[in-house]
């Protein structure tokens, strides 16, 4: 008998079919979803809080200045003002640059059509509903989100919580059996997503609708009115980008082919010591 | 290292640039395809559909009080029309202005700002929406359109009420520039739905539309018509404009303007 215990690789069943579908649908859905809302945030490229803008003082805005007499696109966020020639408030290739909010390969078409970018937008925001909603219930029903994204009591203790970020920060994830479910920080992160943040961009996106307005007024109301809907509506994308960096530098850097496979095949690999099946 | 560190790197950002690239054209290219668009714009239906299943259709869009009206409403699309005719209204303080109610009524009508301002009428502070994103508030009063299609008196084939508008905001060999919006008939008797002669406690100014303009609160900003001078009942918007039912609809935007 051999003494010593040699790690074999185990593929495990990491994801459903529903899970590894929703995601691809979820991952057309919103890629499509920020550039054509990009588009549409052009044609007003400011943003307000409380039911009405107030033109003047914008707290957020993006436009064509002239500094000693060359334009500059200038970005305001509060009182900070930023020059970001190139990129925001005017860009374009040198010689033929124009004012708009977002340079033309961030949205959706790249030349500029509120008509067409709203098209794309509310197609796609349909099969966002219709992807999310088809997640939710198989989540709930399937028991995917109670058994795979609560976290257990052993995992809410902050000590662990703190041990987690720190090698999470180092780069060193779980292997072996502990790789076998969803870490801490993970089940966490993706809840605040999937419970915070895509139904947030539903209901502030539904909030600046004049006609969704007159049914449900208190939703409105609970953003502090249609601008600031609109602002939350951006924020709330702003942090899905936020989400949607770190994720896919973490699939990088924890073993893309794995994690590739794993969100395809739904096959995932993990060593396990012995040779346990 | 240093040497294939700088190449993926820079391989890295050349394929990124030309994917970027090849995502942005092809979607370009996949709004001009009438057929993908078609697809697309299907969604519109839906949505108008969906919202009509959840929305009471006489639901009253939100008032505010006086202390909430923008001091800064801006005026949109049209500002100062160009037409010789409207000139001419204009320079008489619009009392040569006659609203023409025709179409498929019993009893077309002419009625001048006098007129309309002894029809039942109806004050309100409402939230105008840009389809841009930015909103303003104002006090509008006008008199309500339900009434006064039943003084007209509707046939049994009328279905859309359609506002011609005193403005060109584009400028078109066949005439397909002129300004024009239509609603329905639930959003035509909506209690909300009025003429608006005034704005503010002052008559309607000529960036705001004056003498007239439509407010159809519950949508858009693009479907309030300024400068109305003929509210046509019809059946169909078979020989309007482009065939999309207003202006801005006949150029890709939502006849359904309620999101």
């Amino acid at each position: 008998m051999d003494d010593k215990v040699r790690p074999t690789k185990v593929l495990i069943r990491r994801h459903t079919l529903v899970t590894r579908l929703t995601h691809w649908v979820n991952v057309m859905a919103i890629s499509l979803l920020l550039m054509s809302g990009l588009q549409i945030f052009n044609a007003h490229p400011a943003l307000y809080w409380g039911e009405k803008s107030t033109f003047a003082d914008p707290w957020v805005s993006m436009s064509m200045r002239e500094v000693d007499g060359v334009a500059r696109g200038i970005t305001i966020v509060g009182d900070y003002q930023f020059d970001t020639t190139g990129v925001l408030g005017w860009s374009g290739e040198e010689g033929m640059r124009e004012q708009r909010g977002f340079p033309s390969w961030a949205t959706i078409p790249s030349y500029r059509s509120l008509a067409d970018g709203r098209m794309w937008h509310f197609f796609f925001a349909w099969l966002f509903v219709i992807n999310g909603l088809v997640y939710w219930l198989w989540g709930l029903i399937g028991g995917h989100i109670r058994r795979d994204m609560l976290p257990t009591r052993a995992q809410l203790n902050p000590r662990h919580i703190v041990h987690e970020i720190i090698t999470h920060a180092q780069l060193k994830f779980p292997r072996g059996e502990k790789a076998r479910a969803y870490n801490v920080i993970q089940k966490l992160t993706y809840l605040a997503v999937i419970v915070v943040l895509l139904p947030m961009m539903l209901a502030t996106g539904l909030s600046m609708s004049p006609g969704f307005n007159a049914t449900l007024p208190w939703l409105t109301d609970l953003f502090g009115g249609r601008q600031s809907a609109r602002t939350l509506h951006f924020i709330s994308a702003g942090l899905i980008i936020v989400f949607i960096v770190v994720h896919v530098l973490l699939v990088l850097v924890s073993g893309v082919w794995n994690n590739m496979r794993s969100m395809i095949t739904g096959k995932y690999a993990i060593q396990v010591e012995g040779d346990r099946p | 290292m240093t040497v294939t560190t700088t190449n993926r790197r820079r391989w890295l950002g050349v394929a990124g640039a030309s994917l970027a690239g090849l995502w942005v054209s092809a979607c370009d290219r996949l709004t001009a395809d009438p057929k993908f668009s078609g697809v697309l714009r299907k969604a519109e239906g839906l949505t108008m559909k969906a919202q009509r299943l959840v929305t009471d259709r006489k639901a009253l869009a939100k008032e505010f009080t006086p202390e909430h009206i923008s001091t800064d409403f801006r005026a949109n699309g049209t500002r100062y029309p160009a037409e010789e005719e409207y000139a001419a209204l204009l320079a008489n303080k619009f009392a040569d202005y006659r609203l023409v109610v025709d179409g498929l009524v019993e009893r077309p009508l002419q009625l001048s700002l006098a007129d309309l301002g002894q029809q039942p009428g109806r004050t309100q502070i409402t939230r105008h929406d840009c389809v841009e994103g930015w909103s303003a508030i104002a006090k509008w009063k006008g008199a309500r359109l339900g009434p006064l299609l039943d003084r007209a008196g509707l046939k049994p084939n009328a279905r859309y009420i359609v506002f011609h508008c005193a403005d060109a905001l584009e400028q078109t060999l066949d005439g397909t520039g002129q300004y024009y919006e239509s609603i329905d008939l639930i959003d035509a008797y909506h209690p909300q739905t009025i003429l608006a002669y005034e704005m503010n406690d002052a008559a309607l100014s000529v960036g705001h539309g004056a003498p007239l303009r439509l407010r159809v609160e519950r949508q858009l900003g693009y479907k309030h018509a300024k400068y109305v001078m003929r509210v046509e009942v019809v059946e169909s918007f078979e020989n309007l404009g482009r065939g999309k039912g207003g202006f801005w609809p006949d150029r890709g935007y939502e006849w359904y303007a309620g999101i």
